[in-house]
């Protein structure tokens, strides 16, 4: 892989972790913490959003965040043909356990 | 049959199949011992970790000091989840890429020091061993309540347990014991949740049973406007509003957030899987197994609280149900009749107060509480058993694996046979398990208090050494020492003296920012961030070897050479 591939693969990377870090920032912190209250005005069913959104939503909102991560990073490592060596790992591993 | 009989075939049984899996899963060379030969399928490695993970305080506790908490207790439900977001994006596929057995490695490694690497080693067996000792006890609390047998007994009891799998097959029993123990434990935790969902709320999903209605039995409307005006009419803080202040709050989920992505036992999980893409996934596929138990938790938590108000408020005293007497014998629940009227009166008043309920006992005593059949009471000892021994077995393989890899072989004894290297991994895991069971039968008062240590302290220096590792190529080994050492000594300063040297001042007026001790880690962790980029920018940069480490771990795959 060149010099110039490696650079452009890095940064789209870096551009995916921080728009995901800024959604989990966004709900956990923002959302969870700091509007709770004026979140708290707004109700559905028997919960409270702000409460709602600190007890359980986030942590959904998390789990999304890491499987959009994880197709994304796929495609990308599809895109730039970073194979990862499946056959050379787990051949080195059978070896060490002879 | 009595609980009792439940409780002993469960725990049997359970114990059994530990001990059954790990002379199945024997390790052989010093990469299985440490890394499970570096082959465990991601679905497998998700579970484990996810055990590996929640420990008997996300078992036992947590329901529980929510319970308490009310809205508050958010900082453990967003901490201990969000700081996953932080493992999967920032570390695994990195730290797996480059591909050896512990964080200390990675550290020493990528600052081209064995000082870096001695301190590394030192903060994974310090936050190992304070993490460790929480699980003995826990171990204890259950086996002494349930089997009814002696607390130290029942530590002893725990300890040959994880001591027989841990030594025997090192990660790789360690790992198929906890895919186990997944099993068991969200199975217990998640029956008599729903369970007393339906019973509550006729709603079988327990997350949405936390936002129903309760049925006629239970006096109608929405469970948390009942839970709220309940607390309101006994005194005691509205349930779904806070109390601490928001920076408190905030500051402690960042530090439970950072130390959950620096804890070494959960770190070094994603070095056993094959490769950078098993990696992300299984850090996908945790969050998920872990979510289920903790988006459970506060449904768990509003269900036991109603429940517990309803049962003991106001309640004669004569006529309390069994469980209530089972749980004053062990001290957990202390009544005191102020007014000897014999009559309960559980109010938020602490002068007229007459019940003090241990929050630690929740969990455990909610199926009793509900009135639940009593093979579920068992299952969920368990439960709390498979919690407490798979976290207890992964911590226990850090301080191993610090001892004989990173101090012996890649510090003071280069030379040994990797026999001998493996025998010296046996030798300080079965010496882990000594001292941890001594600190879980003579704990500390403070015991409880240390959790908040661990994290603390593994954020303030683990995280940002390994993120600027990865993230800042011209990170150096000066700015990073610096930078973990600021971290650490700050951290556990402050810890120390609001929490041993001078508890009575451990106040919100004398707090730094309004920040509680729980919360400091996150203050540490930026200390270390801000001291290591300053130092680094006045020394030199990294050899050019190190700096193609960077390059090199950034890529998934092996990279073809230019």
């Amino acid at each position: 892989m060149s010099d110039s591939s490696a650079n452009s693969y890095w940064k789209a990377n870096i551009r995916l972790v921080l728009s995901l870090l800024f959604v989990w920032f966004f709900i956990s912190f923002g959302c969870g913490i700091l509007f709770v209250d004026a979140l708290d005005t707004i109700r559905f069913g028997g919960f409270k959003l702000g409460f709602w959104i600190a007890q359980q939503g986030s942590i959904f909102v998390f789990v999304a965040l890491i499987i959009i991560y994880i197709r994304a990073m796929d495609k990308l490592d599809d895109k730039y043909n970073l194979e990862s060596s499946n056959e050379k790992d787990s051949a080195a591993s059978q070896e060490s356990s002879k | 049959m009595s609980v009792q009989i439940w409780t002993y075939i469960f725990v049997a049984l359970s114990f059994s199949l530990y001990i059954g899996i790990a002379i199945w899963s024997r390790a052989g060379s010093t990469k299985e011992f440490y890394v499970a030969g570096g082959g465990v399928p991601p679905l497998a490695n998700g579970m484990a970790t996810a055990a590996d993970w929640m420990s008997a305080a996300s078992f036992i506790s947590m329901a529980g000091l929510i319970s308490f908490l009310g809205r508050d207790g958010t900082f453990y439900l967003m901490g201990w989840t969000g700081g996953y977001v932080l493992l999967a994006l920032l570390l695994a596929p990195y730290l797996r890429k480059f591909g050896k057995f512990t964080v200390p490695d990675f550290i020493g490694d990528r600052y081209y020091s064995q000082t870096a690497r001695l301190i590394a080693v030192f903060c994974a067996i310090s936050v190992s061993f304070v993490y460790v000792c929480g699980q003995m006890q826990g171990a204890g609390i259950v086996f002494s309540r349930f089997l009814e047998v002696d607390f130290t007994t029942g530590v002893l009891i725990g300890m040959a347990i994880v001591f027989f799998y841990a030594v025997l097959g090192g990660m790789k029993g360690i790992t198929y014991t906890q895919v186990a123990q997944y099993c068991v434990l969200i199975f217990a935790f998640m029956v008599p949740a729903i369970f007393i969902s339906i019973m509550m709320t006729g709603q079988p999903i327990p997350q949405i049973g936390f936002g129903s209605e309760l049925t006629e039995a239970y006096g109608g409307g929405y469970l948390l406007d009942r839970l709220d005006g309940l607390s309101e009419q006994l005194g005691f803080a509205t349930y779904t509003e806070g109390q601490r202040s928001t920076q408190d709050v905030f500051f402690i989920t960042a530090a439970l957030m950072f130390g959950t992505a620096g804890l070494p036992h959960v770190i070094i999980r994603f070095f056993t899987v094959p490769n950078v893409r098993d990696a992300r996934k299984s850090a996908g596929y945790a969050l998920v197994f872990i979510a289920i138990l903790y988006t459970t938790a506060p449904a768990v938590a509003a269900f036991a609280r109603t429940n517990l108000i309803n049962t003991v408020s106001n309640a004669e005293y004569e006529m309390v149900p069994e469980w209530f007497s089972k749980w004053e014998n062990t001290g957990l629940i202390t009544f005191d009749d102020k007014n000897n009227d014999g009559i309960i009166q559980y109010v938020g008043d602490p002068a007229t107060n007459e019940l003090n309920v241990n929050r630690d006992i929740m969990v455990l005593a909610n199926p009793e509480i509900a009135e639940l059949p009593n093979w579920v009471v068992a299952l969920v000892v368990a439960g709390a058993l498979a919690a407490a021994l798979s976290t207890a077995a992964g911590l226990l393989l850090v301080i191993s694996t610090s001892v004989a890899h990173d101090m012996m072989k890649r510090t003071f004894m280069p030379n040994i046979s990797e026999k001998q290297e493996l025998a010296y991994a046996r030798i300080s895991i079965f010496v882990a398990v000594l001292i941890s069971g001594y600190y879980g039968i003579n704990a500390p008062a403070y015991v409880a208090q240390v959790v908040a240590f661990a994290f603390g302290l593994a954020a303030a220096s683990f995280f940002p050494a390994i993120v600027l590792g990865i993230f800042q190529k011209r990170m150096n080994k000066e700015g990073a020492i610096a930078g973990m050492i600021v971290g650490f000594t700050f951290t556990a300063a402050y810890i120390i003296y609001f929490k041993i040297i001078n508890p009575a001042a451990d106040t919100a007026d004398n707090w730094l920012f309004g920040i509680s001790p729980e919360g400091i880690g996150s203050l540490g962790t930026v200390a270390n961030l801000l001291v290591a980029l300053a130092v680094a920018k006045f020394t030199p940069q990294p050899p050019a070897e190190v700096q193609e480490i960077v390059e090199n771990i950034r890529l998934p795959g092996e990279t073809i050479p230019r």
